[in-house]
């Protein structure tokens, strides 16, 4: 990845279309997107208003596709954008924002504000104004095929274990399977009890199924660090992958911008549709309770409240699913004050776990979170995203909470009837 | 130039000039966003983008309650000089009588009275909004020129009006035509500021809809 200023400026005008345009000139500063960040309202600092964040990606619009701003620019007046510039914005654009899109459900214009500052780090990340974590993170995936790392034999090794535990062969490399699973490294290597929880489902309900060996990595850092080209990349992998097994399925694991980027950008990235479906695990597993293909015999009896992934609800729709799951096996379950489309964000998604610069502001802002649980004492999360999993737990222990977190597809699995 | 002859030229050549400039503005703004264009969605959708985009051009008027509770000053100022401006200036029986003589066609007037007393609250919320500018942080860190020059050519026509109705310090003429004057002044600005909302919002409304309802969400 060569950076430069220009390819920055370049990538800032190509992500500028009529949405864009019809934002920037909608906004009138009315400040509503500050009230619904937690990384202001956290913090109290006005830099960190969502709109604010887009500062480079509007000064492109103004200077190249209005009038007034294109005459100032032969006249060499009006804001500009600098490399400096671009650098001030780095740490508001990467470590402030998890492209969590509450900004976007309130502004009283309509302006897709998470939308355009993922547009404006297309621009950060071709100027190599991007976190060195998520540069990491980056290279990792396109090199190794997974941003921490995990190689094919980590993956081999897990399965063997959970083949081991379970006693369920765990299909690899299948052909004409009806789906095909990807994983998160995360689920891979912290959490491998959701491959174990995916078998004993799909066993149950008969599900045919498979994992290539070939493109098993869910995630895309692409679409976090804002680089189309790579992000690309990583979605052909699959999209191969799944040509070569002749799947008519693919399912996004519980991770939040997995979804995003194989349900939402993918085709988009690629510049094609897909020959598959791809569906997200809940609403895979949502479709066989309508089919009555689950049959729990557990109960949960436990209040417990659920924790809406930002790509997979607000960002992704996928926000009744989980619900009607968990309705199934729950007896005690609690709604967060305010949740579906309009819950709160962990303050990790967005690539700011994977940015250790971010480590700090990522737990003061948990206090948003901390305040949505005291309000409903509960004694147990359930969410469906291991990135959201894991930073729950880390702000769980930092404010001294002792909640546990639960997978949803892990404690559907545990409620299940034998078969 | 006497006061008759400034009223008939703000009345006339004046008022004709802001005018074109107000409506060709409008247009060559709304043409340079539209023409951008946008990429076709190859991902399968959830949702309607159609429906979904019409249904928030409306439901966003409205804040969800979690919301208005953050922003209530916000909010609550927005509507009231957002509708007092609606009322001044579609529901003043001599303005009605101007937009009869322009689109052909008028409506029932409210009594001026009322008229009087909806400018008052509008230019005293109008100026408490500018007051919350200077003084929110967060407002005052985002507030731009554009911000402060909208609010002014705003305020000013209200201003010009109220005197103008009461007859204060000079003749009827002459406040007549400078109520006219900061009138064409706002359109003559309202295309290049951030004025140019009231028609855009409709079309980021829209793209808000329909960007979420593809996604089988409502927004």
């Amino acid at each position: 990845m060569s950076a430069s200023f220009e390819k920055g400026y370049n990538a800032l005008k190509e992500q500028v279309d009529s949405t864009v345009a019809a934002f920037f000139s909608s906004c009138v500063h009315c400040g509503m997107c500050a009230d619904a960040c937690l990384f202001y309202t956290e913090t109290g600092a006005p830099e960190r208003t969502p709109i604010h964040k887009t500062e480079p990606l509007r000064r492109v619009w103004k200077q190249e596709y209005t009038l007034l701003g294109r005459i100032g620019k032969l006249f060499g007046i009006g804001e500009k954008v600098t490399d400096e510039m671009m650098e001030q914005w780095e740490t508001l654009i990467y470590d402030s924002c998890t492209l969590c899109g509450r900004c976007t459900m309130v502004c009283p214009v309509g302006n897709d504000i998470a939308g355009m500052i993922r547009k404006t780090r297309e621009g950060m990340a071709a100027a190599g104004h991007a976190p060195p974590g998520l540069i990491g993170a980056t290279k990792r995936a396109v090199t190794i095929g997974s941003p921490m790392g995990v190689k094919l034999p980590a993956l081999k090794a897990q399965i063997a274990h959970v083949e081991k535990d379970s006693g369920i062969k765990i299909p690899l490399d299948v052909e004409g399977a009806d789906y095909m699973l990807l994983l998160s490294s995360m689920e891979i290597m912290n959490f491998p009890e959701f491959i174990d929880a995916v078998a004993k489902i799909f066993k149950h309900a008969n599900v045919s199924w498979t994992i290539s060996s070939e493109a098993f990595e869910a995630t895309n850092s692409g679409i976090q660090i804002g680089a189309s080209d790579i992000a690309a990349e990583l979605v052909q992998r699959i999209v191969d992958a799944a040509a070569k097994l002749k799947v008519k399925n693919v399912i996004s694991p519980e991770c939040g911008h997995a979804y995003m980027a194989i349900r939402w950008d993918g085709p988009n990235l690629i510049g094609k549709s897909f020959d598959f479906k791809v569906v997200h695990i809940l609403e895979l597993l949502d479709d066989l309770r309508q089919q009555g293909r689950l049959k729990i015999n557990g109960r949960l009896k436990e209040r417990v409240t659920y924790h809406d992934p930002c790509q997979i609800a607000r960002r992704g729709g996928v926000i009744d699913e989980p619900r009607n799951l968990i309705g199934m096996f729950a007896d005690n379950f609690v709604e967060m004050p305010e949740t579906g489309k309009m819950n709160w964000c962990c303050g990790a998604g967005g690539g700011v776990s994977s940015n250790e610069r971010a480590d700090e502001i990522r737990l003061q802002v948990f206090q948003r979170k901390k305040d949505q649980l005291d309000a409903i004492h509960v004694d147990g999360i359930i969410s469906a995203c291991s990135n959201c999993r894991i930073h729950l737990e880390d702000g769980l222990e930092e404010y001294h909470m002792e909640i546990p977190l639960l997978s949803l597809t892990e404690t559907l699995a545990e409620n299940l009837e034998e078969s | 130039m006497t006061e008759t002859e400034l009223l008939t030229w703000v009345r006339g050549p004046g008022f004709q000039i802001a005018t074109i400039i107000f409506v060709l503005g409008i247009i060559l703004r709304l043409f340079e966003i539209l023409m951008l264009g946008r990429k076709a969605n190859l991902a399968e959708p959830k949702g309607s983008e159609m429906s979904s985009g019409l249904r928030t051009v409306f439901s966003r008027t409205i804040p969800d309650a979690s919301t208005f509770k953050r922003s209530a000053f916000t909010v609550t100022a927005g509507y009231i000089f957002h509708i007092g401006l609606f009322v001044v200036i579609f529901l003043f029986a001599p303005h009605i009588l101007l937009f009869k003589d322009i689109i052909g066609f008028g409506w029932p007037a409210l009594p001026s009275t009322v008229i009087d007393a909806t400018a008052v609250v509008t230019i005293i919320t109008l100026v408490i909004v500018l007051v919350h500018r200077l003084r929110d942080p967060v407002k005052r860190f985002l507030s731009t020129f554009d911000d402060y020059l909208g609010w002014f050519v705003t305020i000013l026509p209200l201003i010009t009006g109220y005197i103008a109705f009461h007859r204060i310090g000079m003749s009827a003429p002459s406040l007549i035509a400078i109520h006219i004057l900061s009138v064409e002044l706002l359109m003559v600005v309202f295309p290049f500021t951030k004025l140019m909302h009231m028609f855009t919002l409709i079309l980021a409304r829209w793209y808000n809809g329909a960007i979420s309802g593809y996604r089988g969400v409502q927004s």
